[in-house]
């Protein structure tokens, strides 16, 4: 240590210093990045459900999303978004998209599960993308406590603190949570959809995301612990109900106290 | 009260004895024969101050039983009860105990339920006493000054609402304390010091809730009941405002003596209204907090806004635009002693709007008062519509409230209706401005409108649909009339004509005269009179003739 004091004053020590610094954070973003690289799909698909995909991909999907994925003026390349985004969009009925529009509306799902799977298998065949999670990932029997920290850090801002949803600019918007599943969920959170950002590893950890999923699912099957929860859309709604049910039947009581008499 | 009991009365009962005991010593038979006879004249649009004080009663009872178990403390704490979403996370102790009286007090969550639709109950029957009072112009002479008193309820009742509403310290309340800290620092100068001072600190420091805690419980509370004392005080010294009718005048008050009905009906009411606010508690939840989490400055959720009687405060932020035609409203004006920052994108919405509201409710009574030259005591009402100019000054004050109000709400707009958030706030900002005037236009049409039908009404009888086929072939709708009663309501108003402006002793009409006189032109320029005595008598002279002389047509053919 006594070496190390002597040289402090010496005039290459400011860069000697700089050149640590820099490799330190070189070193963390290195580690940092590797977390985010895309992972390889580790699901198993045939060549059949490749083959079968990629005949229902030209017959629904390349009208916008062209001859190999490769995209057009009216839909994005393909290449790379993984198999999650499309078991996501064709799963909860996004794709095919009904309408251009602001984002893509949820409607009755087009393809049973074979086929949204062979669908995925063809565009994962594409490239390397987010894969399918594993079912241990979305079972929802994490730790709800975390995962509702993580869900008000990360989520609340546009799905509203009870997961009711909310709104965007510009007619987008953010869905209620009620009813979708642990596993599109999970796939929302790694492709991000429409325009939801994506929450890659980095960010929230696999066991994070098991968390918000496992926080979901319990603040939907425990419900409202006060009675009717009037949408869980907070003071507006509060508002509107003491307005209308709440002064509406107090006058109705006062027409009916003043009727006899006057 | 001055009523000297004789000494001789001797009960017979037991029960008289007491009484009597009681009454030589505190002489209460004279404050119950005074207020025994008080007279109250029925109408149900009176009940809202009734209702107003009850809730506020509900408020203070079950507000008694939140503080048994309260702890207004910003000390950190891990949460241990039995809401599984939130066990083990850090949060304050007050957002603790507001769990605890959720989920682990027996009868918590329903008293928490109960004070917060009492409290919204509270302000929205506040609001509408005080709609009821000004269409009615029941603030006129000698009730100015209660008009007054009924205005700083409607502040302190606002006061005591959102330092309530700040107390549990769930995530809702620190972004609304947030705007507020936010609306603070950007008075110019003294803001960020106002800022420290209340919040102890930088935001949100340790102490603001113990504060908001005491405000809400001590001083607010003592401050809104001695207003209610003085505001009911008044009520007995200038009695009650009647609607017109036949038999009342501004000298008497027509109805049914306070004992014993209406105090039986009165203390029934309470419980009906409480009744209400019961079942509300019991069957809707009311901020449910543990949906929010613990305050965290990071995080805002979608769907935050303040309860509905800040929303009006909170939609003139919203719809303030930070640039305006390519000018920033936030400048930084460099001092000598360093740059000072006047954020008018937050500094005018917070405190322009409420200003020209509070400002022009304040001295609305002094204003028309000035105009009318109206120095009589009133206690009869104007029917809304026999007051054109008034009622529509109401109606555009209210759309400008309610455009805010609506702001409020502009995200949940977007959603519900399918329309874009960023269109939601272009149309409420035209409405913020085209709105009060188009109200206005629509409501004095409306009222005048509906003026020519008293008048036609009273004139010429109700349309009874009954056609009579006339023996030259003439069919005409025979015209019922109205009794006198009913004819009474709609001719028994008063209907000013403008006035010129009054020369001073020299001669000289002055510039304030002048004044006075455009606005009293703009007051009463469209008038529909009602209908006179002269005019009445021919008109029904004419109705029967048509009724039974129908031979007769050329004068009823002039009328049709």
């Amino acid at each position: 240590m006594k070496a190390l004091s002597q040289k402090r004053r010496h005039p290459l020590a400011a860069l000697v210093l700089l050149l640590m610094g820099l490799m330190l954070t070189g070193g963390v973003y290195a580690v940092a990045t590797t977390l985010n690289q895309a992972k390889a799909d580790t699901t198993t698909y045939s060549a059949n459900d490749i083959k079968e995909g990629n005949k229902l991909f030209i017959a629904n999907c390349a009208t916008c999303h062209g001859m190999g994925a490769s995209g057009s003026a009216s839909g994005p390349s393909l290449v790379g978004v993984g198999a999650a985004a499309v078991d996501f969009q064709v799963g909860t009925g996004r794709m095919p998209m009904q309408m251009q529009g602001p984002q893509a509306q949820r409607k009755p799902v087009q393809f049973d599960a074979t086929q949204t799977k062979q669908l995925a298998a063809y565009v994962a065949s594409l490239g390397a993308g987010p894969s399918v999670p594993d079912a241990s990932l979305v079972d929802g029997k994490g730790n709800a406590a975390n995962g509702g920290e993580l869900f008000r850090v990360n989520c609340a801002m546009c799905h509203n603190a009870a997961a009711a949803g909310g709104a965007l600019t510009r007619g987008k918007f953010a869905p209620a949570l009620a009813g979708v599943s642990g596993q599109h969920i999970y796939e929302a959170m790694v492709t991000g959809p429409q325009n939801m950002p994506v929450f890659n590893d980095a960010n929230i950890t696999p066991n994070g995301k098991r968390d918000i999923i496992t926080f979901l699912k319990t603040i939907e099957a425990d419900g409202s612990p006060g009675g009717n929860d009037l949408g869980a859309l907070g003071p507006v709604s509060e508002g509107l109900f003491v307005w209308i049910a709440g002064l509406g039947v107090i006058i109705a009581f006062t027409i009916w106290l003043t009727s006899r008499s006057s | 009260m001055s009523a000297v009991t004789e000494t001789t009365y001797t009960p017979e009962t037991s029960v008289g004895r007491i009484t009597n005991f009681v009454d030589e010593r505190v002489g209460g038979s004279g404050i119950l024969r005074e207020f025994g006879r008080k007279v109250f004249p029925d109408h149900w649009s009176f009940m809202f101050g009734e209702v107003a004080l009850y809730s506020f009663v509900i408020l203070l009872l079950s507000g008694t039983f939140l503080t048994f178990f309260f702890d207004p403390s910003m000390a950190e704490t891990h949460y241990n009860g039995s809401f599984v979403p939130l066990k083990g996370v850090e949060m304050s102790v007050a957002y603790n105990s507001s769990l605890n009286i959720s989920f682990d007090i027996r009868g918590g969550l329903f008293m928490r339920q109960v004070h917060h639709w009492a409290a919204l109950l509270f302000v929205a029957s506040v609001s509408v006493h005080m709609l009821r009072v000004f269409f009615t112009g029941a603030f006129r002479k000698p009730r100015e000054m209660n008009w007054v008193v009924g205005g700083v309820l409607v502040i302190l009742s606002m006061a005591a609402g959102f330092t309530g509403y700040s107390l549990p310290d769930d995530l809702l309340s620190g972004n609304g304390l947030r705007i507020i800290d936010g609306v603070i620092k950007s008075i110019p100068i003294i803001g960020t010091y106002i800022s420290f001072f209340l919040f102890g600190g930088e935001f949100p420091g340790t102490h603001i809730i113990g504060r908001l805690f005491t405000l809400h419980i001590l001083l607010i509370p003592a401050v809104i009941l001695l207003m209610i004392a003085i505001h009911l005080f008044m009520v007995v010294v200038h009695k009650h405002t009647q609607y017109p009718g036949p038999g009342r005048n501004d000298h008497n008050v027509v109805g049914y003596p306070l004992g014993p009905v209406y105090a039986a009906k009165a203390g029934g009411f309470f419980f009906i209204v409480f009744g209400v606010v019961a079942f509300m508690a019991a069957a809707f939840t009311i901020n449910p907090i543990w949906n929010y989490g613990p305050y965290d400055p990071s995080p805002v959720s979608a769907g935050t806004q303040p309860d509905w009687y800040i929303g009006w405060v909170d939609g003139a932020l919203r719809l303030m635009p930070g640039w305006l035609f390519g000018f920033p409203l936030e400048w930084h004006i460099p001092f000598p002693w360093g740059v000072n920052t006047l954020t008018l994108n937050v500094l005018l919405p917070a405190l322009v709007p409420a200003g020209i509201v509070f400002t022009v409710l304040f001295t609305y009574p002094w204003l028309e008062r000035w105009i009318t030259r109206d120095n009589r005591e009133h206690h009869v009402l104007d029917r809304p519509r026999n007051a054109p100019t008034r009622t529509a000054i109401g109606m555009a004050g209210f759309v400008f409230y309610c455009v805010l109000w609506a702001a409020a709400s502009s995200d949940l707009i977007a959603t519900h209706f399918f329309v874009s958030l960023n269109d939601v706030t272009y149309w409420l900002r035209g409405l913020f401005f085209l709105g009060p005037i188009l109200a206005f236009i629509a409501t004095k049409r409306i009222a005048l409108a509906l003026q020519r039908k008293d008048r036609e009404i009273a004139l010429h009888g109700r349309e009874t649909g009954r056609i009579v086929r006339l023996p030259h072939g003439e069919f005409i709708e025979v015209h019922a009339q109205l009794d006198d009663y009913k004819r009474y309501k709609l001719v028994g108003f008063e209907s000013p004509e403008p006035m010129p402006g009054i020369p001073n002793s020299k001669g000289i009409v002055t510039k304030s005269e002048k004044r006075r006189a455009a606005l009293s032109r703009f007051f009463f320029e469209d008038r529909v009179a009602p209908a006179t005595p002269a005019e009445l008598e021919a008109g029904h002279g004419h109705a029967e003739h048509e009724a039974i002389d129908p031979a007769n047509h050329d004068a009823k053919s002039i009328s049709h």
